[in-house]
């Protein structure tokens, strides 16, 4: 428990209405979408990079530890306050600062949700592609902070890959900026990279620059169903070996398939083991030239049907076989681990062999589906709790299927993080030297340990 | 009955194990835009609920200002990747609270007055629903104040205008139509019986155009609404048997009501809540929920022409979707009465289908952040240049009038069927 003179100079730092302490406040900031929960100290929501760099200061002073925090929509728990302390949430900075239609870039806080970003720049005709699955409700502090990920990453990457520059405030307080809105910059190390995806264990972002592009002319989306998983899985490296990049190419299995229909009825034919949704974006004449090229390449690997959207209504329509996957899983077994392990493209039609001989052998169901264009697979290993013994069968099944994407050289999480989820794995991932050298960064930029202690690599 | 099932969140027990905590609720709870603070999310009421189910929550102030921090509107339920029914647990929330730490001074007021026929009469209802409003016309010294103490009674909110003569007061029990043309028995609801007495006339006024036997119980009762929203679900019960029992008494081909919020009680909440440990009563309860028609549809089910009116005057509108209508999955239906109507154009505003952030007694609790969540729908509403506002919920009506009047805006707000039967000459 925290004194009541650290608590009350917290109280003063952001101001009575952004502080507390009550028993409602701390439960409701102590889960995430692990639905782990732990109960913080008290929960601040501080207005600026300076009311964090006190709050910051003051915890190296007083030595307590403080867990930042967006809209905690993670699924590993990164922005959990295990074993208690001080939950900093960011959503207070939420202002789209600039966006520079000459430079193509913007000026964001961390607290701006995703979808707001996105829907500011394209008024103005520009993008910001990276669209994770939460991006109705996550933040982009949180975004950057997990590296988050998403369907459109085949063509245009992960939310790393358009973060220019940040201003972070360091775990002792300090005010820095990194990188800046040039194209080019090569003085010093590269702290702006090495902070996406450090999962608020280096820094709390207060202001991101992001790198924009010209909204796509078009787009053109293509349901392709196929007699069998190995087919679509193939499809998927055959498109890209046809030197075609998609925007999307999301995959789901016959698992899946069964949920979405038995609850949905969208017509998905008998024979239908595997889906491919393909969308390729933009000049018109582009992409009506990739869509049959991608049709004449799919076709000789058991296509039972192939549907072009022909306007934006039944491009919706055929997104919504994706959407409702999530809904849908339940139906199979009221718990599920969500993993999301990623190979090289080529290797996606072995890995899906791998996990379904595991899901054979551990008897329990795997369900699989998601953005395969890049490698990226979420294996949904769908269990009831309170069955004795599913639980540690689950365990088993997910540590197999972390070995087989990294036996066919991938890694065992692509966007989700570590966290606290996937700590237990990484021995399996990491040498201990690598583990050794990211230690070293993070002694030396939070020597007492204060900033989102015991997460991803927990210092002894 | 053990102590056990009698705790009305045992009834939600498997509900509040259906959240996965995603967070998506954030992106869609009109209570959470304003607040902007996690315990106002669905999710952080189904957390705050499985706390006080497991007995490790105090029942304090905190408690009950957080679940006094939802609107009811559903928007969360459709939006939720697992379809928690959050009202649902919001409700049976508010109950235990009740329960165990007694009802507030408001809400037993607003029992005592929605249970009490004479006072109904004397439009006590509508003061205590439309507390603020009302005291404002009453003098700070009166008593009258004491014996309500509403958390604010200043602020500069539009009171309509309580009727001289309530809508039931004007009418038989039974307005016969042509032999062999439908039955109907006539839900009126409180704040069309008591405030908007135009929307009962221009109802009646169209089935009779329809030649339909219209049946006006005068025994019906309140809904229950605004006690349900308090936690009060005893009353709710008891009105709920008390209404039934004045439907059952007619033979009828419908019921019908012309409000959004009573026709979403009888319809859901009745059987589903009230119902819940009785399955006698919750057949009967079903049995009216079957029969039970929102009017605009039940026109449009027996044929309404709009159509026939010819040109007439020529007016923009803009139609807002009350919540109850929209959990219902009413939203067609209205829009194509309307626009089958010679010279009405629909302009169609952002966000229609979010709440106006009446949310039954949230905005006696909540006035300041219930005209903040209705700004939004102001601007939109303004947005679209309109000479009018169609909606088929008269709460809604209440709160969209307040919040354009007080941008100083005379955009009138209108009900659906008082639209049509305008256009009908009715």
């Amino acid at each position: 428990m925290l004194e009541k003179r650290i608590l009350d100079e917290l109280k003063e730092i952001v101001g009575a209405g952004n502080f507390a302490t009550g028993a409602q406040e701390l439960v409701c900031y102590g889960y995430d979408a692990t639905q782990m929960e732990f109960l913080p100290d008290c929960v601040v929501h501080p207005a600026d990079p300076e009311e964090v760099s006190r709050i910051l200061k003051l915890a190296n002073k007083e030595g307590f530890p403080v867990f930042p925090r967006g809209a905690g929509s993670g699924f590993t728990g990164g922005a959990l306050p295990k074993g208690g302390g001080v939950v900093l949430v960011t959503t207070r900075m939420n202002r789209i600062l600039r966006i520079d239609t000459d430079n193509l870039v913007a000026e964001v806080e961390p607290g701006v949700v995703t979808e707001a970003f996105q829907m500011a720049v394209e008024k103005l005709g520009l993008f910001y592609p990276p669209d994770p699955a939460s991006l109705k409700f996550s933040t982009v502090g949180g975004n950057v902070a997990e590296c988050a990920g998403g369907p459109r990453a085949v063509k245009y990457g992960v939310t790393k890959d358009f973060v220019m520059g940040l201003e972070v405030v360091l775990p002792t307080g300090e005010i820095i900026r990194t990188g800046g809105e040039t194209v080019k910059g090569v003085v010093g190390y590269d702290l702006t990279k090495l902070l996406c995806g450090s999962e608020g264990t280096l820094g709390v972002i207060t202001k991101i620059i992001f790198k924009l592009l010209p909204y796509p002319a078009s787009k053109k989306t293509m349901l392709t169903i196929f007699d069998s998983i190995d087919g679509a899985a193939r499809a998927v490296s055959t498109i890209i070996k046809g030197k075609i990049i998609p925007t999307t190419l999301e995959f789901m299995d016959h698992a899946t398939l069964t949920c979405v229909e038995r609850r949905f009825n969208l017509g998905i034919p008998e024979e239908g083991r595997a889906v491919l949704l393909i969308e390729v974006d933009g000049d018109p004449d582009l992409i009506e030239k990739q869509a049959n090229q991608i049709h004449d390449l799919i076709k000789p690997l058991g296509l039972v049907q192939f549907r072009v959207a022909k306007d934006a209504a039944e491009s919706e329509e055929l997104w919504r076989v994706r959407r409702l996957v999530s809904p849908s899983l339940r139906d199979v077994n009221p718990d599920k681990f969500n993993e999301d392990i990623v190979v090289p493209r080529s290797k996606v039609p072995d890995v899906i062999r791998k996990i379904e001989q595991i899901q054979t052998r551990y008897e329990i169901p795997i369900v699989n589906f998601g953005h395969a264009g890049d490698g990226n697979i979420h294996v949904n290993i769908m269990i009831d709790k309170s069955v004795p013994g599913q639980l540690e069968k689950a365990h088993e099944a997910i540590k197999e299927v972390f070995q087989a994407a990294l036996d066919l050289g991938g890694t065992m999480s692509g966007e989700h993080g570590v966290g606290l989820a996937k700590q237990p794995f990484i021995p399996m991932e990491l040498s201990a030297d690598q583990v050794a050298a990211m230690k070293a960064i993070k002694r030396a930029l939070d020597p007492k340990n204060i900033l989102n202690p015991g997460k991803m690599l927990p210092l002894d | 009955m053990s102590k056990k099932q009698n705790d009305p969140l045992e009834r939600v027990q498997s509900e509040l194990k259906k959240c996965v905590k995603c967070g998506a609720c954030r992106a869609h709870c009109p209570a959470f835009a304003t607040f902007q603070r996690e315990p106002a999310t669905a999710r952080g009421k189904v957390a705050l609920a499985q706390h006080v189910a497991r007995g490790d929550m105090p029942l304090d102030d905190g408690t009950y200002a957080a679940m006094s921090k939802c609107l009811l509107c559903g928007s969360c339920v459709e939006k939720c990747p697992n379809q928690v029914p959050t009202d649902e647990i919001v409700i049976a929330a508010r109950e235990a609270l009740a329960q165990r730490r007694g009802l507030t001074t408001f809400h037993k007021a607003v029992g005592q007055v929605i249970k009490n026929r004479k006072l109904m009469k004397m439009g006590a209802l509508a003061s205590a629903i439309l507390g603020p409003l009302f005291f404002r016309k009453v003098p700070a010294t009166s008593g009258l104040r004491l014996r309500f103490p509403i958390p604010f009674l200043g602020g500069t909110r539009h009171i309509p205008e309580i009727a001289r003569h309530p809508f039931m007061t004007r009418h038989p029990e039974v307005i016969e139509g042509e032999p062999g043309k439908p039955r109907i028995v006539f839900f009126v609801g409180c704040m069309t019986n008591f405030v908007y007495t135009g929307i009962g006339e221009a109802t009646l006024a169209l089935f009779k155009h329809l030649g339909c036997t219209v049946i006006i119980p005068h025994d019906q009762q309140c809904c229950g609404l605004p006690g349900m929203s308090g936690g009060d679900l005893e009353t709710v019960r008891e009105l709920a048997e008390r209404n039934l029992a004045a439907m059952e008494r007619h033979q009828a081909d419908y019921v019908m009501t012309a409000c959004a919020t009573c026709g979403g009680a009888l319809h859901k909440l009745y059987p589903l809540v009230i119902g819940k440990r009785n399955p006698e009563l919750k057949a009967r309860l079903q049995a009216l929920a079957d029969k039970t028609m929102d009017a605009t549809v039940l026109l449009q089910k027996l044929g309404l022409d709009p159509s026939v009116t010819g040109e007439g005057e020529s007016l923009k509108i803009t139609y807002h979707d009350p919540c109850h209508h929209r959990t219902a999955g009413i939203t067609k239906q209205p829009r194509t009465m309307l626009k089958a109507t010679p010279g009405i154009e629909i302009a169609e505003m952002e966000g229609a289908d979010r709440c106006c952030g009446l949310g039954g007694t949230f905005n006696v609790y909540h006035y300041e952040s219930s005209l903040d969540i209705n700004a939004s729908k102001t601007a939109a509403i303004q947005a679209t240049g309109a000479d009018c506002v169609v909606t088929g919920c008269p709460g809604c009506i209440m709160q969209l009038s307040d919040g354009l009047k007080q941008k100083g805006d005379k955009t009138k707000v209108l009900h659906t069927v008082e639209l049509l039967a305008r256009k009908l000459g009715r």
